[in-house]
């Protein structure tokens, strides 16, 4: 069965190229940080369920080492100049977006193949993950597409890789950096005590002021944590069941729904968000690391302001 | 019950407004708060390890790069904007509300990783709203230019939030499902994915409404 420990395989194989992209970078002064950066990702991919905890923790170490000591550079070589980009654009118009689109076309009509057709049953594919083997199956296919229609040099993939991902840098590992940290968190009991307060300082009487507690409690956590399903469970504990549900009769699926679309609202806020707030600004070449978490601010406030009144009113009142 | 490993939090914002290198915050905040709960050294790094090792699922996205990286070679980036620029009544505003229009409905239909940073924000998405913005002004400075990128990936955000709690058997919707349950409270997912209808409305009418905002803004600057 094809399932994620095939895309780990095919993840190492991507990082180890950008590792041998970033060693034949003689324009980037730190090209060996870059290399061994990379290098450490290949071993995660390929040997972290091997490695136990522990090795995976030192791993980890090695990780932030190289991140941290500024040891992570970028090169200066140009792959084809902006002048060739417009006239390759030119000669290759629309097509080019093939490619491209093969990617989220695969994605899109093979689950939907894969969910509604007798395919679902042959096993070939993990159900949990089809819509990322699937994925990565519109990755090959879209290389070998570039590699047939524009016959670029053989290393152009590695190389063009690499230096995205050199551009990207240290982003790219800060994900599952704070999923291991939101681990950390739970094994010390800082939901429990965050929980606690939260329910200490619950005003007793108004309805209005517990949701918007629970609202505001659940966007909060969600700031710190970077992720509402860490916050979740402890507000639902502390005020969303006890003092909502049990206490004033509100609709449950009311308080489940938009108590987590309020943390929603705090992921929009967040820099612990990283996959969403602070990689799209290195991917985007931004100035501003916080540049999209600014862009948000006015959208999060309002909605946030409406999730309220939603469960307010729906969670009470319908 | 002890305080003290809300430490390990304020670590975290301190060394977050500091900009110190914020991987090598996550980690000696991570380190701290273990220690600070009494847990071992050795137990804290395993606990690291193994969510680093568990949660390798979220850069697979990362292998879209290389194709990414081939095709801007040959002008990608350059064809999105010809193609925009060639649009008639095309604005950067219009372009990414039908873009978060596409985002909410695919992610209702649980199709979240079809689009996204990686895959569409950097090659198609950014490079056509760059181009919708330098039609409606001639040459754009370099602040309004980031910020039409920001509110690309902004706009990505909220389509992707606010549309996949729609989808009954997304990870969300499992896990209030599951919370609830912890408490004797028996929810359907259709029950779940029925309440984030709402919100996502208004998801869609607040960023659209900025987002033609912007264009209006961007309007004004031009005359």
């Amino acid at each position: 069965m094809i399932g994620l420990h095939w895309l780990y395989g095919f993840a190492g194989l991507v990082f180890a190229s950008f590792a041998f992209s970033s060693a034949r970078d003689s324009t980037n002064p730190k090209r060996w940080g870059n290399t061994a950066f990379w290098g450490l990702l290949t071993a995660s991919f390929w040997l972290g369920d091997r490695l136990g905890d522990v090795g995976n923790g030192i791993l980890v170490l090695a990780l932030v080492a190289v991140a941290g000591a500024h040891l992570l550079g970028r090169g200066s070589r140009e792959s084809t100049s902006n002048e060739d980009r417009q006239r390759f654009s030119d000669r290759l118009g629309n097509k080019l977006f093939l490619p491209a689109l093969v990617i989220p076309f695969t994605a899109f009509i093979g689950t939907l193949l894969f969910n509604y057709t007798p395919l679902k049953d042959t096993g070939l594919i993990d159900p949990k993950a089809v819509t990322l083997v699937l994925l990565g199956a519109g990755v090959i296919a879209a290389l070998i597409i570039c590699y047939a229609w524009l016959r670029p040099p053989v290393v152009a993939p590695v190389d063009e890789g690499g230096r995205l991902a050199d551009s990207i840098g240290w982003a790219i590992v800060l994900p599952q950096m704070l999923a291991a940290l939101g681990a950390v968190f739970a094994a010390a009991g800082v939901g429990k005590i965050i929980g606690g307060v939260a329910g200490e300082i619950i005003p007793s009487g108004s309805v209005f002021l517990a949701v918007v507690l629970y609202a505001v409690g659940m966007a909060l956590f969600t700031i710190i944590m970077g992720n509402a399903f860490a916050a979740f469970p402890v507000m639902v504990a502390a005020i969303g069941v006890p003092i909502l549900v049990h206490g004033a009769g509100a609709d449950p699926a009311v308080i489940g729904a938009v108590g987590m679309l309020s943390g929603f609202c705090g992921t929009l806020l967040t820099p612990m968000a990283a996959n969403f707030n602070i990689v799209p600004a290195a991917l985007l070449e931004l100035k501003d690391q916080y540049g999209v978490i600014r862009m948000q601010v006015a959208t999060a406030i309002p909605l946030f302001i409406c999730n309220i009144l939603i469960l307010y009113i729906a969670g009470f009142h319908l | 019950m002890t305080y003290l490993p809300l430490l390990g939090i304020a670590l975290v914002v301190l060394g977050f407004a500091l900009r110190f290198n914020p991987v090598l915050v996550v980690a000696v905040a991570a380190i701290a708060t273990g220690l600070l709960a009494g847990v071992p050294f050795v137990n804290v790094l395993g606990t690291l390890g193994k969510a680093f090792n568990d949660n390798r699922y979220v850069s697979i996205i990362w292998i879209v790069l290389p194709v990414i990286g081939v095709l801007e070679r040959y002008g990608l980036q350059q064809r999105a904007r010809t193609l925009i620029s060639s649009m008639r009544g095309a604005t950067t505003g219009r372009l990414l509300l039908v873009y978060l229009a596409f985002r909410q409905i695919f992610s209702a239909l649980g199709l979240t990783s079809v689009a996204g940073h990686a895959q569409t924000v950097r090659p198609l998405v950014a490079p056509m709203a760059e181009a919708a913005a330098e039609k409606q002004l001639g040459e754009i400075d370099e602040p309004t230019r980031e910020k039409v990128k920001a509110l690309s990936a902004a706009t990505d955000n909220v389509g992707l939030f606010f549309g996949e709690d729609i989808f009954i058997a997304i990870g969300s919707i499992l896990l209030i499902q599951g919370s609830m349950a912890g408490f004797g409270i028996e929810l359907t997912p259709l029950h779940l994915s029925l309440w984030a209808i709402p919100t996502a409305i208004c998801a869609f009418l607040i960023h659209g409404t900025r987002l033609l905002w912007f264009d209006r803004k961007l309007g004004r600057r031009s005359k």
